[in-house]
């Protein structure tokens, strides 16, 4: 028994330490002050003032569609990353792509953000290409997300039956048929579950992109940093609370697609 | 089979490798601000050399070290007993508790970290609540400080530690802890011989995916923390977008993969080791 309430406890703990801080950013988001330290009342006023708030709403859709983008792109080669890791277990240079697969994962993103803009400076230089905006933002989500659907992707692959694949083979299908037919709808749900980590990875994602953006384009991220830069904003407790939403349904989602299939 | 081995391999090689042989020539070179962009290549190891004798460079790179390791350890220590709790909960409970770890990774880093503004700034609303409850009486701003610097690395990476803990528990054979106390081994010593041991290898994963990032962390130092809290990621960030002082970034850059570079290929030969043995 007092097992069981310690660790009641711990959860009870930790959970509270979790969503303590988010419950409140939700919470004052319904707050008739402009201080989001002083309750002064329920008002819907920062909702109404956000939906209006263009600037707000061309930077979401400019992270919306490259989220788009790069998740789509992040889950094709993830997926080729997290087969060869998975399924090839010797060609010329494989620790090092091993190595490249999973790096981006834990590098700091300040020197990852450096780097690649140093290459788009450079290339634009060499081959008066790309411009910097949109596509470099989605280069740049696109390196950083293959790693996390490799992950995901590879330890499908890992527990996963080969015996059907082997019977696909035996009756006479290519590899490449093989794949398309058995493999690929076997291991869906963790491509599926890597675009969403993907698509939220790069809605989520400042650093590289202030590095990488140029002058024109403004990320909702971006945004949401120069007007926290300023203070404390209540409508920023606003976009939390739908990121928050968002996320949940995003997550119950995802849980959904690799339970179906597990 | 070719080009599925290539097409990650050209991508990563080209977008993620390439990149760090040009950070190391622009670190060579030197600051010139009327060029555009205001680099002059050259050969000069006048960038690494500041990074290692200034001061300011230096308390940064041991401060960040610090800072970091200390919020592993609390993370830890926090992280431990969280993913202990929900491995040993009943199975109807766990993918719940579980999604509920994995949540605020969901949700926006950036306005988790806003989220501690409100609550740690001069009045805020742990101050509120201190004198509510009459704790405290005149407490002290934490906003601004170390303090709150290292609550919120503890804060935005706790997921980060208790997944890997998790999955590590979750596997442990409890036949095994069973046996020790049949032989009378009491729960402390079965949990330093048993647990723990079998467990390393969530602590290891869980401990690098804190301590990697958090080294080179910006967002966290620069909306918490106050003008006397060094953060190497955040000196990078001001020499290059404050000051445009792109070679002495890139030399900040480069000092930092070096100094990591061991971590992080212990991360990858956990990593690989783990998925192996499934």
């Amino acid at each position: 028994m007092g097992h069981a309430r310690l660790a009641l406890a711990v959860l009870a703990f930790g959970y509270a330490f979790l969503y303590l801080p988010i419950a409140l950013v939700i919470v004052y988001s319904f707050n008739e002050s402009r201080l989001v330290t002083v309750w002064a009342g329920f008002s819907t006023k920062w909702w109404t003032a956000l939906l209006h708030n263009e600037a707000m709403l061309s930077a979401a859709w400019l992270s919306l569609r490259i989220a788009l983008l790069s998740a789509s792109a992040a889950a094709v080669i993830g997926l080729a990353a997290g087969y060869v890791l998975a399924r090839v277990p010797a060609f010329f240079g494989r620790t090092l792509f091993g190595s490249l697969v999973i790096a981006p994962m834990v590098m700091p993103e300040v020197v990852m953000g450096i780097s690649m803009l140093l290459l788009f400076v450079g290339s634009e230089r060499l081959l008066g290409w790309p411009p910097r905006g949109f596509l470099t933002i989605a280069i740049a989500h696109i390196t950083f997300s293959i790693a996390f659907v490799a992950v995901v992707v590879q330890a499908r692959l890992v527990d996963f039956d080969r015996s059907l694949e082997e019977a696909a083979m035996d009756l006479g299908a290519t590899p490449w048929t093989t794949f398309l037919t058995v493999t690929l709808p076997l291991i869906a749900p963790a491509v599926g579950s890597g675009w969403l980590l993907a698509f939220t990875l790069s809605l989520d994602d400042l650093i590289l992109t202030q590095f990488v953006s140029g002058a024109q384009s403004q990320t909702l991220p971006m945004l949401v940093y120069s007007s926290v830069r300023l203070g404390v904003d209540p409508q920023i407790n606003v976009l939390a609370t739908v990121i928050v939403a968002l996320a949940a349904s995003a997550l119950i989602l995802s849980g959904w697609l690799t339970r179906r299939r597990a | 089979m070719r080009f599925v081995i290539a097409l990650p391999f050209l991508w990563l090689a080209v977008f993620f490798l390439l990149p760090f042989a040009l950070v190391l020539a622009i670190a060579l070179g030197s600051n010139a601000p009327d060029l555009a962009p205001p680099v002059e290549l050259g050969f000069s190891l006048k960038n690494f050399a500041l990074l290692f004798t200034d001061d300011l460079y230096v308390a940064a790179w041991l401060s960040s070290l610090r800072i970091a390791a200390t919020a592993t350890v609390v993370t830890l220590l926090l992280g431990y007993p969280m993913a202990y709790a929900v491995a040993r909960t009943s199975a109807r409970w766990r993918p719940v508790l579980l999604m509920l770890v994995i949540l605020p990774f969901w949700t926006s880093f950036l306005i988790r970290v806003y989220a501690w503004i409100g609550l740690l700034a001069n009045n805020g609303l742990l101050e509120q609540f201190l004198r509510w409850t009459g704790l405290a009486q005149n407490p002290e701003t934490i906003l601004g400080t170390e303090w709150a610097v290292q609550l919120g690395i503890v804060y935005a990476y706790l997921p980060f530690m208790v997944l890997p803990l998790y999955a590590a528990l979750e596997k442990l054979d409890l036949g095994l802890l069973e046996a020790a106390a049949d032989l009378g081994a009491p729960p402390v010593a079965a949990f330093l011989t048993i647990t723990l041991p079998l467990s390393l290898p969530g602590v290891v994963a869980g401990c690098l995916l804190v301590f990697i990032p958090a080294v080179g962390e910006f967002v966290i130092p620069d909306l918490l923390g106050g003008t006397g809290t060094l953060m190497i990621g955040k000196v990078l960030w001001d020499e290059f977008f404050t000051n445009a002082d792109w070679p002495l970034a890139s030399a900040v850059a480069i000092c930092l993969l070096v100094l990591l570079v061991g971590p992080i290929a212990l991360f990858q030969r956990q990593q690989a080791k783990s998925l192996e043995r499934k």
